[in-house]
């Protein structure tokens, strides 16, 4: 599969703001992941190109990172913090919760392509305890109960736009602190919701 | 007690404390058109160093030293670690959300104080919402000239770049992120050389973290000798502390430090939850020793948390109240390290992984006589000793950070962990 016009002149735009091209690495394996709907071979080649790097070596750092997904993922994929201000607040029954209502166990896709379901280390939002993110748009103050209303949301409506704003106000609870003005936006896809392209690269 | 440094912005302004306009308009950019005039970078540089601004990011090194280790290479690179990934900590995530012009300024300042013509911002991938904040607000300030070619007339050009992880908490650990912002593996680099010498590039670098730089305009504003002044001696400055687990008011709270910890609990934090009596809390992020209602009257500085074994660490307080199970909160804890390690280091990669089993069966109730001891013993192997501060095998510090929970639960909660081992069930192994 081969990048369309925009994304390639994205992906140009990223190398030259750096000072080494391997640098861009990281900003073009989300770019990747956006365009495939997950890291793919050819992905990684062509993120090896502009890099001047090897496919190895890219995979090399892909596997590194648990952000950067290798198996293909749901279109939402639910995070749910485990870590010790969640864990002590209930972010693991949350975890259960969420697993059960998808059907989909922790750490595994749904083979409808619909959710990917995990259990992540700290999403700092501890004073917001237990948080989840969806397409790591965060949500703070989740119960097993309004996860499982988060869940049923997402498969019967399928936002197309995933926004931290609307999910806290209507699944949230208590928020680490007051988030200031509401964003405009949200996550459309698998990769963080940064820029235009879900990833955002230096100002060229 | 009240004086604040950092949220004063976002707390009188909650609807755009974020923005260009409420940062001008609130006085913002005023410190650096006036020191981009009226001061050398060497005055700067004399500033921060008579501040006794101490690192934010956990390890509490005095910032003004770091800035003075930087090599005379060219071109340097400042970096600011906004990967913040400790557990319990937010505060960053709060300043990047906030009031991301006030980092930036800081930025700017210190870029023209290091001679840095190029600064990286690294933000955590998990933080897509502030690092979008961060974003627009770089975008705000090369608009208005506060940033690229030639900033505000005075001949400094300066470029920012925002650069995302990608979920590891290890590139919180300065080499890590370097080797990460070169697109490599995060794993942490052995020193020396130090950043400041050979960092990004292999160019003098220096690495702050967010909250750092983001005291910096004031302390231009108002000068060294000022900030110095606030605070108790070692601990100068306010401080933003996150607050969570079963405490009545969690959240960040900007104090000047030096307060009790039955005051920053109690008072600040509002005591326990359903008034249920204090177990015992963290006191400076997961890789800290705990901390128990013994030392409630002890004062909150970093000296002090030193002298009591413990840290003031990232800035993270973890409560826990009566009914915690200990041994299932070290476990998390343990299992953070486990999932976080690098691998490349034996001690860590290894010892982090058969913590973590040793522990599943005890909370499983599969516990073994045997295990109490054989836990130390891993811990010993990852850090000998068992003394504070840590003794360290490995490259970084993550690996002696997993030693923390174990030895905290067997010198306060012993007979707990003894207990349910002792009510296990044989697991037919």
């Amino acid at each position: 599969m081969s990048w369309s016009n925009d994304v390639l002149a994205r992906a140009e735009a990223l190398v030259a703001g750096y000072p080494e091209p391997r640098s861009a690495v990281m900003p073009l394996l989300y770019l990747a992941m956006r365009e495939d709907q997950g890291l793919t071979a050819d992905g990684m080649r062509q993120v090896a190109e502009y890099t001047g790097l090897t496919s190895v070596q890219v995979e090399s750092v892909a596997s590194f990172y648990s952000m950067y997904k290798r198996d293909s993922v749901g279109d939402y994929i639910v995070s749910v913090c485990t870590s010790i201000s969640c864990h002590l607040l209930g972010g693991d029954e949350v975890l259960a919760a969420v697993a059960e209502e998808t059907g989909v166990p922790p750490g595994e896709s749904g083979a409808d392509g619909g959710f990917s379901i995990e259990g992540v280390e700290c999403l700092g939002a501890c004073g917001g305890a237990p948080a989840v993110q969806v397409n790591y748009e965060l949500v703070e103050g989740v119960t097993p109960d309004s996860g499982r209303r988060l869940c049923r949301w997402l498969a019967y409506d399928r936002p197309v736009v995933v926004s931290s704003d609307q999910m806290q106000t209507e699944f949230g609870g208590i928020r680490s602190f007051d988030w200031g003005p509401a964003e405009p936006g949200g996550a459309t896809g698998p990769v963080p919701a940064f820029g235009p392209l879900g990833t955002e690269g230096p100002r060229s | 007690m009240t004086e604040r440094i950092l949220t004063t912005r976002m707390e009188e302004h909650p609807a755009d404390s974020n923005t260009l306009h409420r940062y001008e308009a609130t006085g913002g950019y005023a410190t650096l058109r006036k020191a981009l005039v009226e001061m050398s970078p060497e005055q700067i540089l004399d500033d921060v160093k008579a501040a006794n601004l101490r690192g934010r990011g956990g390890a509490g090194f005095p910032a003004g030293v770091k800035w003075g280790f930087l090599a005379p290479a060219e071109p340097r690179y400042l970096v600011i670690n906004g990967d913040e990934s400790e557990p319990g900590t937010f505060k960053d995530r709060q300043l990047l959300e906030r009031d991301p012009h006030q980092l930036i300024e800081g930025i700017v300042l210190s870029s023209y104080a290091l001679g840095v013509n190029h600064a990286f911002i690294y933000i955590r991938g998990e933080y897509a919402r502030p690092a979008r904040r961060v974003q627009r607000a770089v975008e705000e300030a090369y608009d208005a000239g506060y940033l690229g070619e030639n900033v505000l007339d005075s001949g400094l050009s300066l470029d920012i770049t925002v650069h995302l992880g990608a979920g590891a908490y290890i590139c919180g650990e300065e080499t890590a992120l370097l080797n990460s912002l070169e697109g490599r593996r995060g794993e942490p680099r052995l020193k020396p050389p130090f950043p400041a010498v050979e960092g990004l590039y292999s160019k003098p670098t220096i690495v702050n973290n967010v909250e750092t730089i983001s005291n910096i305009p004031w302390i231009v504003a108002n000068g060294g000798a000022a900030y110095d002044s606030i605070g108790p001696e070692g601990s100068r400055g306010t401080r933003m502390f996150s607050l969570s687990g079963h405490v009545v008011r969690p959240g960040n709270y900007e104090v000047v430090m030096g307060m009790t910890w039955r005051e920053m609990i109690y008072e600040i934090g509002g005591g326990i939850r359903d008034q249920n009596d204090l177990k015992c809390w963290i006191p400076g992020g997961a890789s800290a020793p705990w901390f128990t209602p013994a030392v409630l009257d002890e004062p909150v500085t970093l000296d002090d948390a030193g002298r009591l074994g413990s840290m003031l660490g990232s800035g993270a307080i973890i409560v826990m109240d009566e009914t915690t199970n200990v041994v299932a909160a070290a476990l998390s804890i343990v299992k953070f390290f486990s999932h976080e390690s690098c691998g490349q280091c034996t001690p860590c990669r290894e010892g982090t992984t058969w913590l973590q089993r040793i522990l599943e069966r005890i909370v499983a109730g599969h516990g073994r006589e045997a295990d109490v001891g054989l836990l130390l013993d891993v811990c010993d192997n990852i850090s000998p000793g068992l003394r504070w501060p840590p003794a360290q095998t490995t490259i970084c510090p993550l690996g002696p950070s997993v030693v923390s929970p174990i030895t905290s639960i067997m010198s306060h909660f012993r007979d707990e962990v003894e207990a349910m081992i002792r009510h296990a069930e044989p697991a037919g192994v």
